[in-house]
């Protein structure tokens, strides 16, 4: 993707550039001016992004599209910098001729193209929605400002730390989603990383974590993850899946109506047979070994509910693991503007979202992932339907989603969801897993909290879900915000007795990190009037002090602005919050096999 | 696959030569040459490097020419690039 277009950046109201977080490579020293609202802001370049913002900008919409890196296909369609010179690009990738069809739409279309900008919240601004960001490779940027007084070069090289307001008519979130982790002891080593992690990496960078890799957890994307690191020369001695496939068995008619999935999977299955790479079902990896970085690993058979059998731990030499189970969709920004969440078969969290993806907050879509984990031709699918329908919403056109073609595209949606739900309850984490753990293991690893004491905040001080025990032991406080522990604390917390509404680990006011120059800039007092209805959806369970609304996050975060470190990254400890309608599966439910 | 890049380069990472090539991550860099380390844990001084590999987990953070709390996998290596192991929450000088 090329560059961004400085002209269509402008900040918005309360969005200033000429704070303590200068522009180096913008329009110029002088502040730019307020950008023109447009129809669309669509979050996430990926999939579901792409399609929306092309589907969208066809019928007339003017469209912006944001997104954290700096080329476009979102984590699916990762592929490396055109300087890298790799002579194949897309050999590591299914669909990768309707992705690169779909960028040229795009890039001869009229879509505004913001790239490496992360976005950290969306408010609503009267009746519009504004769409804050921060610029560069990582959201900071060696571009700091701060008239190198921390003693770094400062030398100009990033162009990071900018915010950026657009502010749109109506929003789509095409996020995506991030990997699932289930802790074990020595899963903190080097060379312990997770399985999409490996893939990223590969995808872009073109390296591998180690020679001889072992590939384990659950789901379909270790068969991609061994497939991908076999082919470019890592030795995989063996994948190892908790769930047993066959559970797959049980739901035919949704695998006889996803051919497309089919063909992926024998695909990889081809390839691990190519490269004699065994597949060990009902089998976890239950230790990692090592003292500086990781030298073998403990592979223990498991029982239907995950838990390990005692006597059947097997060492399996390696210099890198690649784990990971499943994938959790990054839901936070709607969860902000208090869009609705269901429960999904493998106790994940997405939005509820109607026949053309509109969310329960009238304005906002969403698509893919954020849906719930259906992968990347489902994503596509929703995105053009919610191109078509926030289309159909900014113009007053209802015939828009009445035509064949969107008819054509639910009954795609209605096949490939119902692949994903049989697969998301084949690979539902069982309860036994916490068998596994020790108290020593670290399960936040940004906090280093321990399985121990997370145990002693549910058995001695009855913590009964993730928020409290993050209350008790600062579990999920971190950098991570909890993305990475937030299933494992969960688990654990829910195991204790009782009946219980868990509220969601997935809200997070700052969707991404922001230095505190930036929440200083802002107009406080402006914020506050801005900030949406904190909770438009009933909550069965109304407590105020549970309900901080954005302005206190940010108001918190800018008052301590002025006696850190100006370039510190602010993470927020706000309870979790959740409007769920429903929590009829539990994020540790076994597999249905009674 | 198969690649012919365009530039190779070096960085340095505590003060040793690191070869890096133009559109890798600092952290790509890293695991090219072996490396799988490069922060020390506030809490308990163990090794860390990149975990997810998208932005996400803040395992990878480095110091970057002084600069700590980089995201290693997301930014890119640059010629020259001094990438120091960052200890702790990397802002020792900080401490009171």
């Amino acid at each position: 993707m090329p560059d961004s277009t400085p002209e269509a950046e402008g900040p918005g109201p309360w969005c200033t550039t000429d704070g303590p977080t200068p522009d180096t490579h913008g329009p110029g020293p002088a502040p730019a001016p307020p950008a023109e609202p447009c129809d669309l802001a669509v979050i996430g370049a990926g999939p579901a992004g792409l399609a929306g913002a092309v589907a969208a900008s066809g019928l007339g919409l003017s469209v912006t599209l944001l997104d954290g890196a700096d080329r476009p296909g979102g984590q699916f369609h990762r592929h490396p910098d055109p300087a890298l010179g790799a002579a194949r690009p897309g050999a590591l990738h299914h669909d990768w001729s309707v992705f690169t069809g779909l960028y040229h739409r795009l890039t001869s279309s009229a879509v505004t193209r913001l790239t490496g900008h992360h976005v950290w919240t969306v408010v609503r601004d009267g009746d519009l929605w504004a769409v804050h960001a921060v610029t560069g490779p990582d959201g900071d940027g060696d571009g700091d400002g701060d008239g190198d007084r921390d003693g770094d070069s400062d030398d100009g090289a990033g162009d990071g730390g900018r915010p950026v307001c657009v502010r749109a008519r109506a929003v789509l979130f095409a996020t995506g989603s991030h990997e699932r982790h289930l802790p074990f002891p020595g899963w903190t080593l080097p060379g312990v990383v997770a399985a999409g992690g490996a893939q990223a990496m590969l995808k872009s960078g073109l390296v591998l974590p180690g020679r001889r890799v072992v590939v384990a957890g659950s789901g379909p994307l270790l068969l991609a993850v061994a497939s991908a690191l076999a082919a470019a020369g890592a030795r995989v001695p063996v994948v190892v899946e908790a769930s047993a496939y066959r559970a797959y068995a049980r739901v035919p008619r949704a695998l006889l109506a996803a051919p497309h999935k089919l063909v992926e999977g024998a695909a990889h299955g081809a390839a691990l047979l190519r490269h004699r790479v065994p597949l060990r079902t009902r089998s976890a990896v239950t230790r990692a070994h090592g003292t500086d970085r990781v030298e073998a690993v403990t592979v223990s058979r498991l029982d239907r509910h995950w838990r390990p059998v005692p006597g059947t731990g097997r060492r399996i030499a390696c210099d890198a693991l690649a784990v990971g189970h499943g994938l959790v969709p990054q839901v936070e920004l709607a969860l902000g503007l208090g869009c609705a969440t269901r429960r999904t078969p493998d106790g994940t969290y997405a939005l509820v979202l109607d026949g053309v993806q509109a969310t329960t907050v009238p304005g906002v879509f969403a698509a893919g992932e954020t849906g719930g984990v259906g992968g990347a031709q489902l994503a596509y699918t929703e995105g053009e339907l919610a191109g078509v329908a926030a289309a159909a919403h900014l113009l007053g056109r209802s015939a828009l989603v009445r035509t064949a073609r969107v008819r054509e595209l639910g009954r795609r949606r209605a096949r490939l969801r119902a692949f994903a739900d049989a697969m998301a309850r084949a690979h539902a984490p069982g309860p036994g897993w916490t068998r596994w753990l020790d108290d020593g293991t670290d399960v936040c690893r940004c906090e280093e909290v321990t399985a121990g004491r997370v145990r002693e905040a549910v058995a001695d001080y009855g913590a009964r879900d993730a928020r409290t025990v993050k209350l008790l032991t600062r579990a999920g406080m971190g950098w991570c915000q909890g993305r990475v522990c937030g299933t494992a604390v969960a688990c654990l917390a829910e195991a204790a007795p009782g009946p219980r509404q868990p509220p969601s680990p997935e809200r997070r006011p700052l969707a991404a990190p922001v230095p505190l120059g930036v929440l200083a800039a802002l107009d406080t007092e402006e914020t506050g009037t801005r900030d949406p209805d904190p909770d438009p959806d009933p909550d069965p369970d109304p407590d105020p002090d549970d309900h901080p609304s954005h302005d206190t996050a940010i108001a918190t975060a800018t008052a301590t602005a002025d006696i850190t470190a100006t370039t510190a990254t602010a993470t927020a400890d706000t309870p979790a919050e959740d409007s769920a309608t429903a929590t009829d599966a539990q994020a540790c439910s076994p597999p249905d096999e009674q | 696959m198969g690649a012919a890049p365009r530039a190779a380069f070096e960085i340095t990472f505590d003060g040793r030569p690191v070869p890096a090539l133009s559109g890798q991550s600092v952290a790509a860099a890293l695991w090219a040459a072996g490396i799988l380390a490069w922060r020390t844990t506030r809490v308990g001084g163990r090794p860390r490097g990149a975990f997810c590999g998208i932005g996400q987990c803040h395992d990878c953070l480095a110091t970057v020419n002084g600069r700590p709390n980089r995201r290693a996998c997301l930014v890119p290596a640059r010629p020259g690039d001094a990438v120091t192991t960052q200890e702790g929450h990397g802002r020792a000088g900080l401490d009171t």
